[in-house]
């Protein structure tokens, strides 16, 4: 017992480590694990009753599911290119430009981060339906919903990486002959690009997996989060768990993948 | 370089004048005739246009008023791309996402060079980067940095290289070991090199021609050793070197022509000053003495030098620094001047703090200055 307590007591920081971690991976080891649950003939969904691969050879069983994920990738792929290109052309416009009014303008982007979003969903239900959109919301409205709060996002992190840059960079390359469109396509771009991928996919994450301001202005359209939340009240079908599963693996690979470039950097750093 | 026969390319800045839009005025009316392959020199304190003035011949900022030429061809409103002009930039501005071959070919790619290869397969050689070329910048040290960025500028063969305080982030020992580098490199290739800098010592090792600016204006121009000896301003006598100023009545006038004295009294010694060296027509001034210029004597012995003197100055401070000592004197009227002694070993120690001591100098090396100067300008913080 004494000898325990002094190991814990020497690996304190690594147990604490550990646990912290097993806390937050345990939703997703949890829900990887019942992705592979043979729930059929059981009432009581949220228990293992047997191992099958039956959810993973057939995720599209449930009735809507793959349609409303498919509405979900569509929605987010739109909402993350439009969001992305408008966020980076205010972000240059904000660094770069000095004009009237420029830090009203910079707090007015912020705004809707700090806005709840049950508070926007219902405001733009509201206007939509003051435009005369009340009849036809779906798809059209939830995108415009997307675009809205994915905008803030975007800004926030290219403006970041595009305030930390150099702006000699740029005077460097029109002094060795590169016009503007070069230096732009050659300098400014390829040095902010990771700002905006990162914007990228921080926007497609936030778009996929929004459920309150979707819910407000969706009409019949289902998005994913929708069909979770609906099925929820009868009993999750297992081939949610192999959604969830299939994402949380493609995001792991693209973290990794940047990972393993960040490290492949530093390496050559190291090598001086 | 040019042949004989071929006009002069020389850079012209003809009252060249920059005001911000925030109503700062950075350059004030500048009038400059940068000779074709010389070492130029743009040396003054941060802030004093210097800077400015590099990035308007660049094209990287907006000319007010004025005009900039090389030789006939005017570049006053040409786009910094389209300027026979390269520039090293104060922290290189290394492109951080390229190799240093592919930072040094940019400019060649752009003006569409076909042999850009061997070209930088040549100036890589040149500069002592070959090992270097499939690097990134920030695996380079400073020094190799500070080369990739001349490099990358020399490529394209400008007519006029300017190069904003290249050698600021260095240390010591590399800034001394690149200024002979730089010097080397440029009698190499010949070409005008327009350097700015705020380190004094930089500008006269490396430059042939150095002007002086303060406040957006050119206080002086000329070779080292003409602004050391004979400097016409308190700001160039206190910003290169230091100076002691004494405030002087000017009680006479003698000879004529190159011969020509005037004649100054300060505090009862009456120092002749040749016409060349006196830069007031006030009947008052401050007659302007180089620290090392001073020879002190303990009271009682003999002066070793002829000239002027002073008598009953006390040692009130001294700075040994190895080959020489810094001494402080204070003078009869109260004032403090500085005195520079090498250590020869002639006197076979240091001169004792409150030691009372005679002072002189030779007055051809005493230079006239006009008193409604602010004799403090151009001083360094202490």
């Amino acid at each position: 017992m004494h000898r325990a307590g002094n190991w814990i007591g020497k690996h304190l920081m690594i147990t604490l480590g550990i646990l912290v971690l097993i806390y937050m991976y345990i939703p997703n080891f949890v829900v990887a694990l019942m992705s592979f649950n043979d729930s059929s003939g059981s009432r009581n969904l949220y228990q293992f009753q047997a191992f099958t691969w039956d959810n993973w050879l057939n995720p599209c069983e449930p009735n809507g599911m793959c349609e409303s994920l498919r509405v979900s990738v569509e929605i987010a792929l739109v909402a993350t290119i439009v969001a992305t290109i408008l966020g980076t052309l205010a972000s240059f416009a904000l660094v770069r430009h000095r004009f009237e009014g420029r830090s009203t303008m910079n707090l007015l982007i912020f705004l809707p981060m700090a806005t709840p979003e049950i508070v926007m969903g219902s405001s733009l239900l509201a206007l939509f339906v003051a435009a005369g959109m009340g009849g036809s919301l779906g798809f059209v409205t939830i995108l415009i919903a997307h675009i809205l709060f994915c905008l803030s996002f975007v800004v926030v992190t290219v403006r970041t990486r595009l305030a930390g840059l150099d702006s000699n960079l740029e005077k460097a390359a029109m002094d060795l002959y590169a016009n503007e469109w070069q230096t732009f396509w050659r300098i400014t771009f390829p040095l902010v690009f990771p700002g905006i991928l990162a914007a990228a996919l921080l926007a497609f994450s936030l778009s996929f997996d929004d459920f309150i301001i979707t819910n407000l202005n969706s009409g019949t359209t289902v998005t994913f989060p929708m069909f979770v939340w609906g099925s929820a009240q009868r009993g999750i079908p297992m081939q949610v768990n192999v959604i969830g599963t299939a994402m949380f693996l493609i995001s792991l690979v693209i973290v990794a993948a940047g990972e393993i470039g960040a490290r492949r950097r530093a390496k050559m750093l190291a090598q001086r | 370089m040019s042949s004989d026969s071929e006009p002069r390319r020389d850079l012209r800045l003809s009252g060249l004048h920059k005001r911000y839009s925030n109503g700062f005025t950075a350059v004030k009316s500048l009038d400059l005739v940068i000779p074709q392959g010389s070492f130029f020199a743009l040396l003054g304190p941060s802030g004093c246009g210097k800077t400015t003035t590099l990035r308007m011949v660049a094209g990287l900022e907006e000319v007010t008023a004025g005009t900039i030429k090389i030789g006939d061809q005017d570049i006053t409103g040409e786009k910094p791309f389209r300027r026979p002009v390269n520039t090293v930039f104060q922290n290189y501005a290394l492109f951080p996402h390229l190799t240093i071959a592919e930072n040094i070919e940019f400019g060649p790619k752009r003006r569409g060079v076909k042999e850009s290869a061997s070209q930088v397969k040549e100036i890589l050689e040149l500069t002592e980067l070959t090992e270097q070329a499939g690097k990134k910048p920030a695996q380079l040290s400073g020094g190799q940095q500070q080369r990739v960025a001349l490099a990358r500028a020399l490529i394209n063969r400008p007519e006029v290289l300017l190069l904003d305080e290249p050698l600021g982030a260095l240390d010591l020992k590399l800034r001394r070991s690149m200024q002979g580098e730089l010097k080397r490199i440029q009698e190499e290739v010949g070409l005008t090199f327009v350097h700015v800098t705020h380190d004094q010592e930089e500008a006269m090792t490396m430059a042939d021609t150095v002007a002086v600016m303060n406040q957006g204006e050119i206080e002086q121009l000329g070779s080292p050793y003409e602004l050391y000896t004979n400097p016409q301003t308190t700001f160039v006598a206190n910003f290169l070197g230091r100076s002691n100023l004494i405030k002087g009545t000017v009680v006479g006038r003698e000879g004529s022509g190159a011969d020509a004295v005037v004649k100054v009294d300060m505090y009862g010694t009456v120092v002749s000053i040749k016409q060349g060296r006196v830069h007031t027509d006030s009947t008052e001034g401050w007659i302007g003495i180089r620290p090392e210029k001073l020879l002190i004597q303990p009271e009682g012995t003999s002066l070793a030098d002829p000239g002027n003197h002073f008598s009953s100055a006390v040692v009130i401070g001294a700075s040994y620094l190895g080959v020489s000592t810094e001494y402080v004197l204070k003078m009869p009227w109260g004032q403090e001047l500085m005195c520079f002694e090498q250590n020869r070993g002639v006197r076979g120690g240091l001169v004792e703090l409150g030691t009372k001591v005679d002072v002189s100098w030779r007055q051809e090396y005493v230079f006239l200055l006009d008193s409604s100067q602010d004799a403090q300008a151009g001083r360094e913080e202490e």
